[in-house]
């Protein structure tokens, strides 16, 4: 047990080390929040008139949406990493070593739930510059988690489907295809009693919508069983895709 | 007990390659193994195999003692495992490669570090060690990967084509390295390659391995005794007809080719025929201007249990004796 974690400590260290040594990286983290609440928050500025918002400006609203949606499109690209060392051979050097399995898919987890987490607050200061305000402390526990877990689900997610399809150009389709319907079938960008009932029905069954509920009830410190409600769907979601990993890990171990 | 018992070992790929079909052969501790094939021949397939990656179908392997498919752990703790194509992380600098792959291999935490330093004189990459290694060169990549194969101090090493894509004086230099292994440490090779002298340079013994079969096993030098022995050549000017009767009495001698002025003999032992070549052709009064002695080659082994020659591609590609 303790090897386990000693293995996803040193695996993790080896993810944020190349993660830092990425400007690019670095600069969209910084830009791409700065461009969805900006841009979202000029274009929808107005839609909180209509009755049904809980807030009283819409950047309040959007930004815990914004927040989340940056969550879940950084975990379900963390995948494209593990492709990256599937082509270089280095699964398979480490494969080749007592390295525990698990280890190998915790550690990719979860330095994508610990580099949104980061992101997150600099959503959070974007958000308070822009006159949102700065949750409470409860509540700011309660959007990271939901960040955390709905990134981890995606990043399970993700690295299931990097293991049975091996090629970026799947990933990319398979993102595309899923990532953005996801966000726009949730509460992100619009007040849940304002969308259409079938959407409202689809949202339900939506973990990004579970994760912007949470998100949202912890930011706007509304409905405290929402939140717990919410993560607790979050984390059984979450759970499902670590087990979708591991089976997939599985399944490429026995295709070779 | 040897450090490598492979047992008829078979594998069938999904969509139906037959890739091995009954694979056998046995590595003593401390010896340099090769397994020499061309494309396809199932030379990875064996090694990916005997260091867990892969399971075979049928047949046994144990490796340091341990039975690669019910005791896993146990070889994977005693194996280096330097793959086909490079498994090195591109995105960290050397030194960190090292570092992670001694603390995946449980090297205790108190030596890793004077560890990953002796390793990095080792193969001689000091200077580059704090470099990120997406900018070494091939073969800078190639002596990290081996020594992060050996930073744990492993049984058994195994190298799956070493020097393919190097260039000729980076793979001479990665030879040194692999002799230099031999001499001062006790470790087990198991190398794949496609190179004929590699094999005959660098291994005590070799499988030559062809459609997934082992077609014949043994040193270089027993094959190569066994194909054809040695060759002297002999320039003799213009007695070569006469020579040619002389010289098929003398011992030794298997058989004579006479072409013009350059005589080619073949003789079960060089070093023992020479003398008594020389000596034959002295009492008949045959004046020798050159003769050169040289080896039959592992191709020519090759051509006799394969039934085809060696892909010219391969063997001519360091310059090689053929
Ligand atoms: N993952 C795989 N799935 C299906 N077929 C495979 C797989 N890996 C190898 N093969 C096939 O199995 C056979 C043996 O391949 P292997 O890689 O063991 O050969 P090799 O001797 O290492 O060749 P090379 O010198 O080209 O590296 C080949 O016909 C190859 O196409
Ligand atoms: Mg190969």
């Amino acid at each position: 047990m303790i090897l386990f974690f000693a293995d996803v400590w040193h695996l993790w260290l080896r993810h944020m080390r190349a993660t830092i040594r990425l400007p690019i990286w670095i600069a969209v983290t910084l830009i791409q929040p700065v461009i969805w609440l900006t841009l979202f928050g000029q274009l929808f500025r107005r839609v909180v008139e209509l009755p049904g918002f809980e807030t009283t400006t819409y950047i309040q609203f959007l930004t815990p949406g914004v927040l989340i949606m940056t969550a879940m499109f950084g975990g379900a690209w963390s995948g494209m990493g593990l492709i990256d060392d599937l082509h270089h051979n280095v699964v398979d050097r480490m494969l080749a070593t007592p390295v525990h399995r698990a280890a190998v898919i915790a550690a990719r987890v979860l330095h994508a739930a610990f580099t949104v987490v980061v992101q997150s607050f600099i959503v959070l200061a974007l958000a308070l510059a822009l006159g949102a305000g700065w949750p409470s402390v409860g509540g700011t526990i309660g959007v990271l988690v939901a960040a955390a877990l709905v990134t981890a689900g995606f990043s399970a997610m993700s690295t299931g489907v990097a293991l049975l399809a091996r090629r970026e150009e799947t990933m990319i389709a398979v993102i595309n295809f899923f990532g953005l319907p996801l966000a726009f079938l949730s509460a992100t960008f619009m007040s849940a009693q304002l969308i259409p009932q079938w959407m409202q029905s689809v949202s339900k069954a939506n973990p990004v919508n579970w994760a912007v509920s949470a998100a949202r009830h912890a930011v706007l410190g509304t409905d405290t069983s929402a939140v717990w409600i919410n993560s607790a769907l979050l984390l059984v979601f979450t759970l499902l895709m670590v087990m979708f990993a591991t089976a997939s890990f599985r399944v490429y171990r026995r295709s070779t | 007990m040897d450090a490598i018992h492979v047992e008829n070992l078979t594998k069938t790929y999904k969509g139906g390659v037959k890739a091995l079909q009954g694979v056998s052969f046995n590595v003593k501790q401390g010896e340099i193994f090769g397994l020499l094939g061309p494309n396809g021949a199932g030379k990875s397939t064996t090694v990916r195999i005997l260091s867990t990656l892969s399971q075979a179908d049928g047949g046994r392997a144990t490796v340091a003692g341990h039975d690669v498919t019910s005791d896993a752990a146990g070889v994977r703790r005693s194996i280096g495992y330097v793959a086909q194509a490079t498994g090195v992380d591109r995105w960290a600098t050397g030194r960190e490669n090292l570092t992670l792959q001694a603390q995946m291999l449980r090297v205790s935490t108190s030596t890793i570090r004077a560890r990953v330093g002796e390793m990095l004189d080792w193969v001689n990459l000091n200077e580059a060690a704090d470099k990120l290694v997406n900018t070494y060169s091939g073969g800078m990549k190639r002596r990290l990967e081996i020594a992060m194969g050996l930073v744990h101090q492993p049984k058994v090493l195994f190298l799956d084509e070493p020097t393919t894509g190097l260039d000729p004086e980076t793979r001479l230099a990665l030879w040194r390295d692999l002799e230099r292994l031999r001499a001062e440490r006790d470790v087990t090779v198991l190398l794949t390659t496609h190179y004929l002298e590699e094999a005959d340079a660098l291994c005590d013994r070799l499988s030559i391995v062809d459609h997934g079969r082992v077609v014949i096993e043994g040193t270089p030098s027993a094959l190569k005794a066994d194909i054809a022995g040695d060759t002297v050549t002999i320039d003799i000017g213009d007695a070569g007809v006469r020579a040619g009767e002389i010289l098929g009495g003398v011992n030794g001698v298997l058989e004579v080719i006479p072409a013009g002025a350059l005589v080619t003999v073949r003789v079960r032992d060089g070093a023992t025929a020479v003398p008594l070549v020389a000596a034959a052709l002295g009492q008949a009064h045959i004046a020798v201007h050159t003769m050169t002695l040289g080896r039959a080659s592992l191709d020519d082994v090759y051509l006799k249990y394969t039934g085809h020659h060696y892909d010219a591609g391969f063997a001519t590609a360091t310059g090689g004796k053929r």
